[in-house]
């Protein structure tokens, strides 16, 4: 009981001034070593990631809006523009925001450690990323980078993408890895090493184990990625064959090691989310998740299994049908414990008292579109069914159900969720609804008429198409008017909040926000669990 | 201090996870290979001395194809566009190629067989594909290979379908020859691109 009047101490307003020191601007954000400014580093750089990232799919939609467009004027430019929309929003929007922005944020005050375990490289994680993303932005701007996100050879080689663009947009993935290696290695560190006393891995809460399981990911994926892409640059640059077949290449091999760190990669982006939702679903339901242990090995679970099922992307590379079977098998598998979690939410909901506010309507959001892209998912997964849809707007649908719009309603739903705790400050509910709603409306008139799109056989990475399918890009374009207006909605919110005079309790979510980061003052004071909390 | 001295430890410990699998991402160029020789994966045919084991009445049609990249000034083709073989047998095929260049060029011919199952069952005994081949300027060759295949694939119900097996070279120029003479890929504007129009 000692310890728990130690940690009960800790509020009292004479600690709070010793501990709210903060440096000077400089030092403190250019030369930040806290995780609290870290996390809202990550936070801003995803916004600016996003918006970017945002503004390009505009250009495309408007594009696409009807045939014959001229917006983009070649194919060069158009290959350009989707290739830098994927890598933006990848490392440079959802991975931020997520595992750099609330992981930072939350893992220390979550597990009652007073920083992560490394505070400097901490920094260097983080400002590795503007260099990354300037050399992103001279990729798209000089127009040389036209491979796709995925970056095949031949066309991402010296014959089919000669400028220095590419390379630049290589590098770029190059600090984008390493800081994300860095950043996870610090992660599981800090997990492994700092929680408070009583808090074994068992009682760790869900958000928690999510950025853990996230962590591996990284540091057995993204490694791979670096070095496909060394010898990318080793074959554009220094006369390597790696993937030529002149010199005894194979170009499928790349796709091997892409999708080796690339099937992960997609889980790396969602399960964060997966923690965010858990704890936002039963603080509004009023009751503990349903499950814990179950949904902490779904977690594990899937992040195991997403290692062996790469091939799924490469049904059509010319893999024998034994291959097919076995990556099929695989693949479907995956969709137990994503059911076991589905699930799993569900039950919380069930029986609870629920409250509808802002977050909840992310969460619940977000079940309707992840279910929904999983569904599809398991379409796709069917090597039979892809060969017809391989590379049509039907996958494009399917990924962005689960990524564009499942792990950003995750991110807006942390935000709305835990923004409070951040800033001190209460967010506009009327407008966090609109945000919502129009989202809501707009993501899925955007997305789901490209299931029909594909299915009638349009393929995507084209800026143009035959009149036939004119209508339903015509609707896609609206969606996606309506998604950009409601990001604009987003940014109000967020003007709202950091001028409103409102200020917000401890824990403003009352009983049903059961996690350590609620025992601390909001906004927490700069230095916080100086002294360990114990957990029963 | 305990607790500095452990995380250290976990660092070093996922740093040399993160180091080992940038090293197995460059392993597997070898791994793959030895891979694709020992499943047959990709097409790839059994190569080496190895007797015929004779047959067992059963035969099998074997097609010829033939593919020059355009970085190589040759016409490659073969000269018989398709056998019927016992399985079991040795049989004796040939290509022929010819230089339409006036200087000696180098190629090397890349190599599979389809259908992919079947591979693992084709036995390439010499070929002209196993190492480079130099043309003297606006010289004609024959290039023979020897091959049988596996009487199993007649037994085995996954190959018991197939009843052709077509045989197919790429050739390119060799990349130091391409290098000597100046011609490697310097790729200007492309199709698509907005110089390219004008």
């Amino acid at each position: 009981m000692a310890e728990a009047t130690h940690g009960g101490s800790y509020g009292h307003d004479a600690h709070d001034d010793h501990h709210d020191h903060k440096p000077g601007f400089f030092l403190r954000w250019l030369c930040s070593t806290n995780h609290k400014d870290i996390g809202t580093l990550y936070l801003i750089f995803a916004v600016i990631g996003g918006t970017l990232g945002g503004a390009l799919s505009m250009i495309m939609r408007m594009q696409l809006q009807h045939p014959g467009n001229h917006i983009v004027t070649s194919g060069q430019e158009w290959n350009t523009i989707i290739t830098s929309h994927g890598l933006l929003m990848i490392f440079f929007s959802v991975m931020p925001a997520l595992i750099g922005g609330f992981g930072n944020w939350f893992i220390p005050l979550m597990i009652g450690a007073p920083d992560m375990a490394f505070p400097r490289l901490n920094n260097i994680s983080f400002w590795l990323l503007p260099p990354a993303f300037v050399l992103i932005c001279i990729g798209l701007v000089m127009g040389e980078s036209g491979s796709g996100w995925t970056l095949y050879p031949p066309l991402s080689n010296a014959t089919y993408e000669a400028g220095m663009g590419m390379d630049c947009t290589l590098f770029a993935l190059h600090l984008a890895g390493a800081s994300s290696i860095l950043g996870a290695m610090n992660f599981i560190t800090t997990i492994f090493n700092m929680r408070a006393p009583g808090m074994t891995l068992h009682k760790m809460p869900l958000f928690v184990w999510s950025e853990l399981v996230t962590a591996f990911l990284l540091v057995l994926a993204v490694p791979v990625l670096a070095g496909a892409i060394t010898m990318l640059i080793c074959d554009r640059n220094f006369g390597t064959a790696f993937f030529d077949p002149a010199g005894g290449g194979d170009p499928v091999l790349f796709q091997h090691l892409f999708w080796f760190f690339g099937h992960p990669e997609v889980y790396i982006m969602i399960v964060p989310g997966f923690g965010i939702i858990s704890h936002v679903i039963s603080t509004f339901s009023k009751k503990p998740i349903f499950g814990y242990l179950g949904m902490v090995y779904a977690m594990v679970a899937i992040g195991v299994v997403g290692f062996v099922v790469w091939a799924h992307h490469m049904y059509i590379s010319g893999i024998d049908v034994d291959t097919r079977a076995y990556f099929m098998g695989a693949t479907l598998v995956i969709a137990v414990p994503t059911g076991v979690k589905i699930f799993s939410w569900i039950a919380t909901m069930w029986g609870g008292s629920i409250r509808f506010d802002t977050p909840m309507l992310w969460a619940i959001g977000f079940l309707f579109v992840f279910t929904l892209g999983g569904v599809t998912g398991v379409v796709c997964a069917n090597a039979g069914i892809d060969e017809i849809i391989h590379n049509t707007y039907y996958i494009v649908a399917h990924f962005h159900y689960v990524l564009s719009l499942a792990a950003v309603f995750s991110i807006f739903c942390g935000w709305y969720y835990w923004i409070g705790k951040m800033s001190g400050r209460q967010y506009p509910e009327f407008w966090g609804r609109v945000h919502f709603w129009m989202t809501f409306v707009g993501v899925n008139l955007l997305f789901f008429p490209q299931h029909f799109l594909g299915l009638s056989g349009m393929p995507r990475r084209y800026p143009d198409y035959p009149d036939a399918f004119a209508g339903w890009n015509y609707v896609s374009s609206i969606g996606a008017y309506i998604s950009g207006a409601a990001f604009i909605v987003f940014l109000y919110v967020c003007f709202k909040t950091f001028t409103s005079k409102e200020k917000v309790a401890d824990n403003y979510w009352g009983e049903g926000a059961t996690t350590l980061e609620w025992t601390q003052t909001s906004p927490p004071a700069f230095h916080s669990w100086l002294e360990l909390p114990k957990v029963p | 201090m305990d607790t500095r001295r452990a995380n250290r430890l976990t660092a070093a410990a996922f740093i040399t996870v993160a180091l080992g699998m940038v090293g197995l991402s460059f392993a597997a160029i070898p791994l793959y290979r030895m891979f694709c020789a020992a499943t047959g994966y990709g097409g790839t045919p059994k190569i080496g001395v190895a007797p015929a084991p004779g047959g067992n009445g059963y035969t099998i049609r074997v097609r010829f194809n033939a593919d020059t990249n355009p970085g190589l000034p040759w016409t490659f083709a073969p000269d018989q566009l398709e056998v019927v073989v016992p399985v079991g047998e040795d049989h004796l095929a040939a290509y022929t190629a010819h230089n339409k260049a006036r200087t000696a060029v180098t190629g090397v011919a890349v190599y599979n067989v389809t259908p992919e199952k079947a591979a693992k069952y084709f036995h390439k005994t010499a070929c002209f594909c196993f190492n480079q081949q130099t043309l003297e300027g606006g010289q004609t060759m024959d290039f023979p290979l020897s091959f049988w295949v596996d009487p199993a694939i007649s037994t085995d119900p996954n190959t018991k379908d197939v009843k052709v097996i077509t045989l197919s070279y790429t050739f390119f120029r060799s990349l130091e020859d391409a290098d000597k003479a100046g011609a490697l890929t310097t790729a200007g504007p492309h199709a698509g691109s907005p110089a390219n129009t004008n």
